[in-house]
């Protein structure tokens, strides 16, 4: 063995047979290019067939392969091992629960992304042939950042907050949630202002500003929480003052 | 769903939280040079709290607006975060913590308001 | 039967996982010196209300030995918060736009802390001209 090698940590998982996670170290052969994702995948094809991961695009957009790599929560297929000299530690997502191995329960994340209504909610219903919704790039801009999210979950991962209380809405969906209220065509805000404003929503957050720190496409979710938490003090103090009965209304 | 939603209460003590949070970046450090070291380093004269100017500034509607402004604001800020750091180190002692942590800030409150209103004008 | 078994993580210590986390953490704890302080005035306008002897007491107790250690780090706590307050205020601010372009994030900090120290500036001249010009 004339290559040089590299020490790859994971913890792993395995339900039928774990109590709980333990880490196992693995060798792989090194080189300048090889990403976390190459890495793990020559354990799963030449060394060791039974650890689990997700991935797919192999070129962040896809989301699926966020993961904690020394400690930090990032994607397997951005993250390279010559960034990591001493060798790498790689653990499922945090805040996450473990399925198996590297492999993480998205539900709850899921059904915080249906909560938000990420859907155009029109203003005002058009025929077909009354033509398409139009928007200058102007408007587009507006809301363009927070349309860059690829649902990687990385921002859960760095948000203690979302490790505090499971059922906080968080990041992600939050920056989603902003991206159609700020969309010229959706008329839902009104809607999703009760999300908003809830027990589960942005003042859970107390600005810590890591979420926004790891974000691999720059949404800058924390953002998106912390305009959230102006809209939704307007809407405390000034409810009164609207017609009761709105739409999304919870006194 | 949405019936399920129970609004937050936040918004007042986050803007109160926010307020002072503004007020102690701006002038907090500067406050405590002033009030705690600008004598003794010869800033500022040494009568420069005597009785008589506190007094003075105190009466004063300026003044009082100014004392009241830093010591509540002062307290609502500290005692939110502090409240949040106590959920972040796990205790969620809830209403126990909230009125432990909250009520200094408004026995703070009340107290300058009475000392200000006794000082007189 | 499923064979499903998700493990769920504790949370105990996460503050001791990632340095952007142990920073929070001493940020956050500037607010217990910033309590310490408004605790401090308010002794003060309580003592001013009570005359003349509280008030000299009260200045007295500042001007000791203990109290002077513990306002010095009232001041570095002050200082850190101002610095970390206007750090994250790019992230808490609407998006702002002059002359069609995004305002950088380090530009808002940077006027912050200019902020800060203008208004500093100010307060001290203002407390110089009413104790040192008014009173003579
Ligand atoms: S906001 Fe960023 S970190 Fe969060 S899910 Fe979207 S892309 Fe991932
Ligand atoms: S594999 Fe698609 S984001 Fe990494």
């Amino acid at each position: 063995m004339s290559a040089a090698m590299a020490k790859v940590s994971v913890l792993r998982y395995r339900p039928e047979q774990d109590e709980v996670p333990v880490w196992q170290d693995y060798q792989v052969p090194y080189s300048d290019d090889m990403s976390v994702l190459t890495a793990l995948n020559y354990i799963k094809d030449e060394l060791d067939g039974t650890l689990s991961l997700r991935w797919s695009c192999r070129q962040a957009i896809c989301g699926s392969c966020g993961m904690m790599i020394g400690g930090k929560p990032s994607l397997a297929c951005k993250t390279f091992l010559r960034d990591y000299p001493e060798g790498i530690r790689v653990e499922a997502l945090a805040h996450f629960p473990i399925e198996r191995d590297l492999v993480v329960v998205m539900d709850g994340f899921m059904d915080k992304l249906q909560k938000v209504k990420p859907y155009i909610i029109p203003k005002e219903a058009r025929s077909l042939d009354e033509g398409e919704y139009l928007q200058t790039p102007a408007e587009m801009d507006l809301y363009a950042q927070f349309a860059g999210c690829i649902n990687c979950g990385l921002c859960y991962a760095a948000c203690p907050q979302v490790g505090l209380n499971p059922d906080f809405i968080g990041p992600g969906a939050i920056a989603l949630l902003h991206r159609y209220n700020l969309d010229s065509r959706d008329g839902g805000s009104a809607e999703r202002m009760a999300l908003i404003n809830s027990e589960v929503g942005v003042f859970n957050c107390t600005a810590v500003g890591y979420c926004s720190e790891v974000c691999p496409k720059m949404v800058d979710p924390a953002n998106a929480v912390n305009v959230g938490k102006m809209n939704s003090a307007r809407d405390y103090f000034f409810r009164f003052m609207r017609p009761a009965g709105e739409k999304g209304e919870c006194r | 769903m949405n019936q399920a939603l129970k609004r937050s209460h936040e918004p007042i003590f986050w803007l109160l939280f926010g307020a002072g949070g503004m007020l102690a970046a701006l002038i907090g450090a500067m406050l405590v040079l002033i009030t705690a070291f600008a004598v003794p380093l010869g800033l500022l004269p040494a009568d420069a709290f005597s009785y008589a100017n506190m007094l003075a500034f105190a009466q004063n509607l300026f003044g009082k607006a100014f004392i009241l402004a830093v010591v509540a604001l002062f307290f609502w800020h500290a005692v939110h975060r502090i409240f949040h750091s106590l959920h972040d180190v796990g205790i969620h002692a809830g209403t126990g913590a909230r009125v432990l942590c909250y009520g200094t800030a408004l026995a703070g409150t009340l107290l300058t308001v009475w000392a200000l209103w006794t000082i007189g004008f | 039967m499923s064979a499903r078994k998700p493990y769920v993580r504790p949370m105990a210590g996460w503050w001791r996982r990632d340095p952007f986390f142990v920073e929070y953490m001493v940020h956050e704890g500037t607010a217990f010196f910033v309590w310490l302080y408004a605790l401090e005035l308010l002794a003060g306008v309580l003592c001013l209300a009570q005359g003349k002897a509280a008030w000299d007491a009260y200045r007295a107790f500042v001007a000791s030995v203990p109290l002077l250690i513990l306002n010095a780090a009232i001041f570095a706590m002050m200082l850190y918060h101002g610095y970390t307050w206007f750090k994250i205020m790019p992230r808490t601010l609407p998006p702002m736009k002059v002359g069609g372009k995004r305002v950088a994030g380090a530009t808002i900090t940077a006027l912050g802390l200019g902020g800060a120290l203008v208004a500093s500036v100010l307060l001290f001249g203002i407390v110089w001209m009413l104790t040192s010009g008014g009173a003579q």
